[in-house]
């Protein structure tokens, strides 16, 4: 079962160690993990993708909420969350593809960043299965290089908020 | 004033009697302040027995305060590692300070340079680098408040040379600690207590299995009243024990692996189990799903990680132990368990152990025993880890004592700092260390820190001449066959005491050990007694 993780730190040194440290000693496997200050600067939210069974979830919580520089962890399925992913992709083109790559990019959203003669960067995001989608539809294509985000999230909006 | 003085008098304000450590250059600014101060440091012979010897200390007194240790850096950080996860396991409160190279030298890979807070990062409850020595005040106050409460543990606070020598206008110490993410939940919830009293109203053979959690939370007493007020019957983990006096006609033993049969039968027969302050861990409990799996189990904890680890109770109820039974004894409710109780009083007859030893040499269990009922009622009992251990552990009598070992890491070596630590906490009891001829060997160069510091040390040594449980573990599992457990080489006790001017007795029959003993107890000095063993004599 996926489950992701939104956890506020503190933005601190050795924090992001510390975290990861925790699940790799506790054998929790970690799809990704992306950092980022909030609109406090004394304060990261990390938000970590991991999967495992309900008692390893329930335990991640646990031992996350037992770190004192973690200020607090929230946990959601990924049907309650707005998931987002942004991926850069370089790739190789020429006269003959570039029509098809142009067209891709208008039906997935993905915008053209950069570019010479040969290579372009695509930039997309969305959804993480639509930014491996997109991927897919780039089969047959030169890929140079790929960098991804990792999953970023958010729980829905509710009356409760 | 610099930033070692701030140390010094940050440990004053905490109220530190004693500093256990071993000093070098990081840490010389430290030593170098601490001598204007009234806090006695004691010098141990190996870093890790620092670490022992504060846990031995903060123990002794309940583990109201934490015991503090201070070591140089880079090897002298890394010894001590050790003994922090082993403080660590059992939850024992302890300050750690460790020197560090110069701030702007940090990460260079200098001389005596080790990343010790990235090193102790999964054992330790929390750790400080300081790097600005105006944070000094704020990273102690806090420290001491994050050891000694909630599930207890170690801190570690790592200190820059340059940062113990940086000059400070002013000294104050906090009042309180602020920290947003640490509050431990003391109080256990009403709901969850109501429907505790619910399912032992319904219970007709309901057992309280009680961890070294109850003694952190110094809630032996709570508990113990409400045991005796409703009849329930009381099983211990390892570190549980002492939690009941021995011979309280509710107390059924330690359960686990190298436990009492009768009290394994207790919790496989109990249809409620209240399980408090104890991890579940492999060595009590081998096979969760018994203690789960057609009963009501309760668990209460100080640390909501450790509820659901292993088994899923019917009832979590987070809190301090000493809160939670205080506030149960307070409930009135029916129950009549007596029929329980004589179920269970069978059993402690006819499960219990049927040892045949070998008369040539000292009977360990008998020896034990006899020992146990022959030192003062509230003497403080430390047994080490291997045989010994089990043996103490099955054959101990725990009146109003104390009985300490290191039951999470199971480390080699703990009894004899430690011993010197309670001592010197406790000068008052009567302290007796119980080791192997492995174990002792371990730390045996903290004699010469008894001596040195006049702490009386009573240590018994169990000689088999083996590493003993890993031999006994070999029998059973490689059929003899016996791989680097072989102890030939050991010296010989009574010329090593007399090196240290330590008095000396060796026990070799059974019909030795009264006076043997009564020898050994007989005044608050440092004394070893040695019992030869059968070398093939087993726990199991």
């Amino acid at each position: 079962m996926k489950r992701i993780y939104s956890v506020l730190v503190e933005n601190r040194s050795g924090v992001l160690m510390k975290v990861a440290g925790l699940f790799s000693r506790r054998c929790f496997n970690i799809d990704s993990l992306t950092v980022g200050e909030t609109d406090d600067p004394n304060v990261s939210c990390m938000t970590i993708v991991s999967s495992g069974d309900e008692r390893t979830i329930e335990q991640v919580e646990k031992q996350l909420n037992k770190k004192l520089d973690i200020i607090k962890v929230k946990t959601f399925e990924e049907k309650n969350s707005i998931n987002r992913e942004m991926m850069l992709v370089k790739v190789k083109y020429n006269r003959n593809n570039r029509r098809d790559i142009m067209e891709n990019c208008e039906i997935m959203g993905a915008s053209i960043v950069d570019m010479s003669n040969t290579n372009m960067i695509i930039q997309v995001c969305d959804t993480p299965e639509r930014t491996v989608q997109f991927l897919k539809m780039l089969k047959g294509i030169s890929i140079l290089e790929v960098a991804r985000t990792g999953t970023l999230a958010l729980q829905k909006c509710s009356e409760n908020d | 004033m610099n930033g070692a003085d701030v140390m010094v008098k940050c440990l004053e304000a905490e109220g530190v009697k004693d500093v256990f450590g071993y000093p070098g250059v990081a840490i010389a600014p430290f030593y170098n302040s601490i001598l204007e101060s009234d806090i006695n440091s004691i010098l141990v012979r190996t870093e890790q027995s620092s670490a022992h010897a504060a846990s031995g200390y903060a123990r002794a007194y309940n583990n109201d305060r934490p015991g503090v240790c201070a070591v140089t850096s880079g090897p002298g950080a890394t010894n001590l590692i050790t003994g922090i996860a082993t403080a660590f396991a059992d939850s024992i409160p302890m300050i750690c300070i460790t020197g560090q190279v110069k701030t702007d030298l940090l990460g260079s890979d200098v001389f005596q340079e080790a990343d010790i807070t990235g090193a102790c990062e999964s054992f330790v409850k929390y750790s400080y680098l300081v790097k600005d020595v105006e944070d000094l005040p704020r990273v102690f106050k806090e420290a001491f408040h994050v050891a000694s409460t909630g599930r207890k543990g170690p801190v570690l606070i790592d200190v820059p040379i340059d940062v113990q020598q940086a000059t400070v206008r002013n000294f104050k110490y906090p009042d309180k600690v602020e920290m947003r993410t640490y509050k431990p939940t003391v109080k256990g919830n009403g709901a969850q207590m109501a429907k505790v009293i619910r399912e032992l109203e319904k219970a007709k053979k309901p057992l309280i299995c009680a961890g070294g959690g109850v003694l952190l939370s110094k809630g032996k007493y709570e508990l113990l009243s409400f045991a005796e007020k409703n009849h329930i019957p009381v099983v211990t983990t390892m570190m549980g024990i002492s939690v009941v006096p021995t011979e309280h006609e509710l107390c059924f033993g330690m359960v686990g692996n190298n436990g009492k049969a009768y009290a394994n039968k207790a919790m496989s027969e109990a249809d409620l189990i209240m399980v408090v302050g104890a991890r579940v861990a492999d060595r009590a409990v081998n096979q969760p799903e018994l203690i789960t799996k057609g009963k009501v189990m309760i668990h209460i904890d100080v640390d909501p990680a450790e509820i659901g680890k292993i088994a899923g109770p019917s009832i979590p109820l987070v809190g301090d132990a000493q809160a939670i039974f205080a506030e149960l004894d307070t409930k009135e409710f029916e129950s009549d368990y007596s029929e329980w109780l004589k179920t269970l009083n069978e059993y402690k007859v006819t499960y219990a152990r049927k040892r045949h030893p070998n008369p040539e040499y000292v009977d360990p269990a008998g020896f034990i025993n006899l020992l146990s009922h022959k030192m003062q009622k509230d003497a403080i009992y430390i047994a080490d880890v291997g045989q010994n251990q089990i043996w103490s552990c099955d054959n101990v009598c725990i009146r109003e004592g104390k009985f300490m070992t290191t039951g999470g890491m199971g480390t080699m070596g703990y009894s004899i700092p430690a011993a010197i630590g309670a001592k010197k906490r406790r000068p008052e009891r009567q302290v007796v260390a119980v080791c192997g001829d492995g174990s002792f060997q371990m730390s045996m160069c903290e004699l010469a820190t008894a001596k040195q510091h006049n702490i009386p040390t009573k240590i018994v040594v169990l000689t088999n001449g083996y590493l003993g449980m890993v031999r006994e573990y070999q029998h059973f599992t490689y059929q003899d066959k016996y791989s680097v457990v072989d102890l030939s080489g050991n010296p010989d006790l009574e010329k090593l005491s007399s090196a240290y001017d330590i008095p000396f007795v060796r026990v070799s029959k059974m019909d030795e050990a009264e006076a043997a003993i009564d020898q050994f107890l007989a005044n608050d000095e440092s004394y070893i007694m040695e019992a030869i063993i059968d070398p093939m004599d087993l726990v199991k």
